[in-house]
């Protein structure tokens, strides 16, 4: 008999955990609406429509953060071409808000904007169905999900690791740019789709469904987070660890690395399809650029800043490199670029494990600290036992820290 | 503890759960990927050459081991011992050759994890395990059962398994090391946790490479006694350079040399000819 879905789901995240993400959708969907509706905007507490949009699309990039670490952080495999499968999401469901803005757009017509530039008399066959709100979030998940399951099932079946993996992945996602760049491509050319209108009728700018979207993307993201703490707990989870670490013991005991891969690889992919899918109609805009090289490359590091392999840091990590970003491109936009890459070197030297890793190493210190202390109080014990005892859980931590 | 007990095993194993049967039932229908010992050999090798930018490791290689048997090989270093073993569990395709385990299954045709599964296990040279999974973990995902994706997403430990690796934990001496990190282990027991992972996958064919590789005196003792009380349920193949083990094991000796067998038979009709006196002491 197998255990209940929800017993499963538990299985992953302990009660704090539980509360915590309680806690955080209270705030997502009611502290967050009240603030931004019901306080006016001289009140210190308001939140307003330019923090609820920043928040909201921070938001969608902390899933794609966790999507990649569950690829890279616990199946060592090193995507550099994420950024595809969450704009594939983004343009999915943009066709659903393209096709939403009816005949308001410049020309009055039925058909988008930029098909009647090209002189199209009707839509190209993939946009049949593209009405549907219901068939475009389907796509947002398929697309991104058909498309990594056959190029990681090549990919996987040839052997293909390491570095050469990650070249080729950053060569898909800009062949895949370079052909939404077109404008016989069907997506809008280099402008891409914007100026959408509505969503399921109600108006895209209203705040209310601002704040509708807010909320979705706290609960995508706590739905992501938790379904990676129980595939990691899983057996699953014990074997995909188990091929970054050996992958020829995994084989030999009669796994098929290949299958494992193939999934995490296909299920990061859609998450980051649906992230896509809820960004685009909260920024308003989704073009190629999505899907250039620096933007996956980007991905990573907002992985590499959190903590790889922790599943929570990389919330934190695209939290931080997002609000940096936001801040420096403001004030010192020139500088950017040498911030990002300076913060990438230093993470990568100083804390291998990310900003989580630097928090368990303080705790690990205390503790060791305490321990120590706890020691040489009670000398009159035999010393050697107790101190070596003492040191051990924080002996484990750097040692399974090291192999991550 | 929640005893349940329909946890779905592989198929083709069922019929062989006990072990070689003598070959007793000689009328019966194989089913795909079964393993048919009816005539008593578990592995054939058979002029089998592999070579890498034309240097031979194996040269026409042909070796048999019988069910149950235990052997060991010996050879200088660069006489295509590993190589053998690469061949075996489908790491290297053979250049030409027959590799068959037992009448039916065609070991050149089949990927790793598929010749994991018909029942060949392998220990490598140098230790590998996981070593970020703790000695329990180890053993729990070496463990025989099935290994698909989607029963690997939703598996649970059940009684029967938990008494087979508290079991083996004994055996192989780190019951009480059970929670700890496996890469924290010595380099000996490290050996022992990987024999330990081959032993709960119940493989009818076990491929030790140098076993005793850094183990104390003590316990290199211990691990001829633990294979010579496999022998007969399991056929073992033992590469090994400590003489002194290989004589405790007792068995059969085979000694490659330059990719092919080169003297086979008991260690001291085998250390007595001139032709393997003169690969070990001539150079």
């Amino acid at each position: 008999m197998r255990t209940p879905a929800s017993m499963r789901l538990v299985a992953g995240l302990g009660p704090k955990g539980w509360l915590a993400i309680a806690a955080v959708a209270l705030v997502a969907w009611v502290g967050v609406p009240l603030a931004h509706l019901m306080l006016p905007e001289s009140h210190p507490l308001h939140v307003s429509t330019y923090a609820i949009t920043l928040l909201g699309k921070i938001l969608c990039y902390a899933v794609v953060a966790v999507a990649m670490d569950l690829i890279w952080g616990f199946g060592g495999i090193l995507s550099l071409g994420h950024g595809l499968f969450f704009a594939l999401g983004g343009y999915s469901f943009g066709m659903y808000l393209m096709r939403q803005i009816g005949r308001e757009g410049s020309y009055q017509s039925d058909l988008p904007d930029f098909m009647v530039f090209l002189d199209w008399k009707e839509l190209p066959w993939y946009w049949a169905g593209t009405d549907s709100f219901l068939w475009c979030l389907l796509l947002a998940m398929a697309v991104p999900g058909v498309i990594a399951f056959i190029f990681g099932y090549f990919a996987f079946r040839s052997r293909i690791k390491g570095v050469y993996f990650s070249i080729i992945t950053q060569a898909l996602t800009y062949a895949a740019m370079l052909f939404f760049f077109r404008n016989e491509t069907g997506f809008g050319g280099n402008n891409g789709f914007t100026d959408f209108k509505r969503i399921l009728g109600y108006s895209i700018t209203a705040p209310e469904t601002r704040v509708v979207l807010f909320g979705l993307s706290v609960s995508l993201l706590l739905a992501t987070i938790v379904l990676g703490k129980a595939l990691i707990a899983s057996k699953f989870g014990k074997v995909l660890t188990a091929i970054r670490d050996a992958e020829n013991r995994v084989m030999f005991i009669g796994y098929n690395p290949l299958h494992y891969k193939l999934f995490i690889w296909t299920l990061s992919a859609m998450l980051c399809g649906l992230a896509g899918a809820l960004y685009v109609p909260q920024v308003g805009i989704i073009n190629p650029s999505e899907m250039s090289v620096a933007n996956s490359i980007e991905i990573a590091i907002w992985v590499a800043v959190g903590g790889r392999g922790t599943l929570i840091g990389p919330v934190f990590g695209a939290g931080i490199v997002n609000l940096s970003k936001t801040w420096f491109t403001t004030s010192f936009p020139e500088y950017w670029l040498f911030f990002l890459g300076l913060l990438f070197i230093l993470v990568t030297l100083y804390l291998p494990q990310g900003v989580v890793g630097l928090w368990a190493k303080i705790k690990a210190r205390k503790a060791e600290k305490a321990a120590l202390a706890e020691a040489r109080a009670s000398v009159a014990a035999p010393r050697a036992p107790a101190a070596a005892d003492a040191k051990m859980p924080g002996g484990a931590a750097a040692t399974v820290a090291k192999g991550a | 503890m929640r005893v349940e007990s329909s946890i779905s095993r592989n198929a083709p194993a069922d019929g062989q759960k006990e072990g070689w049967d003598g070959g007793a039932s000689t009328s019966h229908v194989l089913k795909p990927g079964e393993l048919d010992l009816s005539h008593g050999v578990m592995l054939y090798l058979d002029d089998i050459t592999v070579s890498f930018d034309g240097f031979r490791a194996l040269n026409k290689l042909s070796l048999q081991i019988d069910a149950g048997e235990l052997r060991c090989i010996i050879g200088p270093n660069g006489a295509g011992k590993t190589t053998m073993m690469d061949v075996i569990t489908g790491k290297t395709r053979p250049d030409s050759g027959k590799a068959f385990f037992g009448q039916t299954i065609d070991l050149t045709r089949l990927t790793e994890p598929q010749i994991a599964h018909t029942g060949i296990g392998r220990k490598f040279q140098k230790p590998t395990v996981f070593e970020n999974h703790s000695v329990f973990e180890n053993l729990e995902l070496a463990l025989k059962t099935d290994k698909r994706v989607n029963k690997s997403l939703f598996a649970r430990l059940f009684g029967d398994d938990l008494d087979k690796i508290s079991d083996t934990l004994k055996q192989i001496r780190l019951a009480d090391q059970a929670d700890r990190p496996a890469g924290l282990l010595s380099h000996g027991q490290k050996q022992w946790l990987e024999i330990g992972m081959l032993l709960v996958q119940d493989p009818k064919l076990l491929l030790l490479d140098e076993p005793v590789a850094g183990m104390t005196d003590d316990e290199t003792e211990r691990t001829a006694e633990l294979f010579v009380s496999l022998k007969g349920k399991h056929s073992l193949m033992v590469v090994e350079h400590d003489m002194a083990f290989v004589e405790a094991l007792g068995g059969k000796v085979t000694v490659l040399c330059e990719g092919a067998v080169l003297a086979e038979g008991d260690l001291a009709t085998v250390q007595a000819d001139p032709r393997v006196i003169e690969v070990y002491l001539g150079r």
